[in-house]
């Protein structure tokens, strides 16, 4: 085995360890505060509190289903949204001229707090799943856009001379080259865009949504129901955490080749 | 040698546009390359030799002028740049199949095509290695290997030892001369150096500053195969000194 290899994973380990314990750590320090400060458990539950809140939702059934909701937002503004921008992306990137005719509406937009518009969308598009979706691949875009133009641009010219000497067709270099080499910078973007599309979905919700975790973080906060707003907030990090693995994984999958530091 | 040239270049020549009325790389150039012929073209930099290689290649169209292989449809060509210009996310023997992809031949095929070529270049197992594993005298066989593996009718080399340090440059001779008469390529390769031009070339073109012309079209009757010590003979001295005297 690669010595290399052996010396990352077993640094990776021992740093996996040291995580470990400073979750631990962090909750006991949690604990210690809600129970010795003296603060009324809507102001800051114990983490004993928040686990117990934790399964009385899993039982009954609602996190499940407002995390669904929740989710299925995400999966499906960060698929519009991604694949929206990879083709516009790639578009812009082969053209100039277009770029320079589209790029101040897409700077412009950029320029707008997705917040500030949210209410907007949810005028037009209605409270439901819809309008949580399109702002969600708003938000979500940008970074993809940006990195697929970067990528598409980064592609080395000699290599599509080498592609064009051995008279290869436009869709043989999209494949062979363009995709490659834009895969590594592509994928950097997709990793923003994929921790922004909770945020997306998130700030939807808290407008006006009638379910999903937003849903239940603003009617925990209307009830005092502090720990359900904890459970909430611990669902939707799951949830970011859960679609930043997945870009890694897919990064694992196809960036093999590229150097590890 | 056959009397019947496989390639003939007429009056060709390439103006780029620039700011002040373009830019002249080459300028009326015209001459025969013969079946299995390895023609070096020598000059100083600018000289415009990159551009014809280009053109043969089909990357880039002359302004004027035209050139002709064989019975009159283009070439296939093999060409091998200055880089290696492997791509990264292939592995050795994904690297030298991929015209064999592009030409949508069968991907057993492509493989076994593939192992052969690596033998050729010497490069057994390092099949699976990726092109930043490799030192630049192996990318460098790895891009021959490429530009081989889909039995071009011209083999064109543009400065590809450029970047290689002297002693791995010379190893790179040998082993494309060798190359070389077992494939029995017809070959164009552009550079600067006079040795390498002596060492490997049946003729030796010279051009001029940009715009480029013909400046002197040289014969090279060295025996081969040629050693190492081909260089300190008397007659590769006068060649040397020929070719010396005709760059500027």
């Amino acid at each position: 085995m690669n010595p290399n290899l052996v010396r990352t994973l077993s640094r990776n380990g021992s740093r996996n360890w040291l995580g470990l314990i400073s979750i631990v750590l962090g909750l006991f320090v949690w604990h210690l505060i809600a129970r010795y400060a003296g603060l009324p458990n809507f102001i800051l539950p114990s983490p004993l509190s928040v686990w117990t809140r934790f399964l009385k939702a899993l039982g009954d059934g609602s996190l499940l289903y407002h995390t669904g909701i929740t989710l299925l937002e995400i999966v499906l503004g960060l698929l519009a949204g991604a694949i929206t921008a990879t083709l516009v992306g790639y578009v812009l990137a082969k053209s100039r001229p277009l770029e320079r005719v589209l790029s101040p509406y897409i700077v412009a937009s950029q320029a707008i707090p997705i917040i500030a518009i949210a209410p907007l969308l949810i005028i037009w598009l209605g409270g439901g799943i819809l309008s949580k979706v399109v702002i969600c691949a708003l938000i979500v875009f940008f970074p993809v856009l940006v990195n697929t133009i970067v990528g598409v641009r980064a592609v080395p010219t000699v290599l599509y001379d080498l592609m064009n000497s051995i008279h290869a067709s436009r869709a043989q270099i999209l494949w062979k080259v363009e995709v490659p080499a834009s895969l590594p910078v592509f994928l950097g973007g997709l990793r923003v865009g994929a921790t922004l599309s909770v945020i997306g979905a998130i700030v939807g919700e808290l407008v006006d949504a009638e379910e999903g975790l937003g849903f239940l973080l603003q009617v925990g906060d209307f009830q005092y129901d502090t720990p359900m707003v904890f459970v909430a907030v611990f669902m939707l990090i799951v949830l970011a955490l859960m679609l930043y693995g997945i870009v890694i994984l897919l990064e694992k999958r196809f960036l093999k080749w590229q150097e590890k530091i | 040698m056959p009397t019947i040239p496989i390639l003939t270049i007429r009056n060709l020549s390439a103006v780029f546009p620039n700011e002040n009325g373009g830019l002249h790389a080459l300028d009326n150039i015209s001459f025969d390359v013969h079946p299995r012929e390895f023609v070096c073209v020598l000059g100083p930099s600018g000289s415009g030799k990159t551009t014809l290689l280009r053109i043969l290649a089909g990357l880039i169209s002359p302004t004027s002028g035209s050139f002709m292989f064989g019975h009159g449809e283009p070439p296939s060509t093999g060409m091998v740049f200055q880089q290696a210009n492997l791509m990264p996310w292939r592995t050795v023997i994904e690297n030298i199949k991929l015209p064999l992809e592009v030409k949508q031949v069968t991907e057993t095929d492509a493989r076994l095509k593939a192992r052969e070529m690596i033998e050729l270049v010497g490069l057994q197992g390092f099949e699976d290695s990726l092109p930043r594993d490799l030192s630049g005298g192996m990318a460098q066989r790895v891009a021959i290997a490429r530009a081989l593996i889909h039995d071009p009718d011209l083999l064109l080399l543009d400065e590809p030892f450029g970047s290689l340090d002297a002693i791995t440059r010379e190893r790179m001779w040998n082993e494309l001369s060798h190359i070389w008469q077992m494939r029995q390529k017809t070959v164009v390769m552009v550079t600067h150096s006079i040795n390498e031009s002596l060492f490997l070339a049946d003729r030796v073109l010279v051009f001029t500053q940009r715009p480029g012309k013909v400046k002197l079209d040289l014969k090279v009757d060295l025996p081969r195969p040629r050693g190492d010590d081909i260089r300190y003979t008397p007659q590769f001295g006068k060649l040397a000194r020929k070719l010396r005297s005709a760059i500027e």
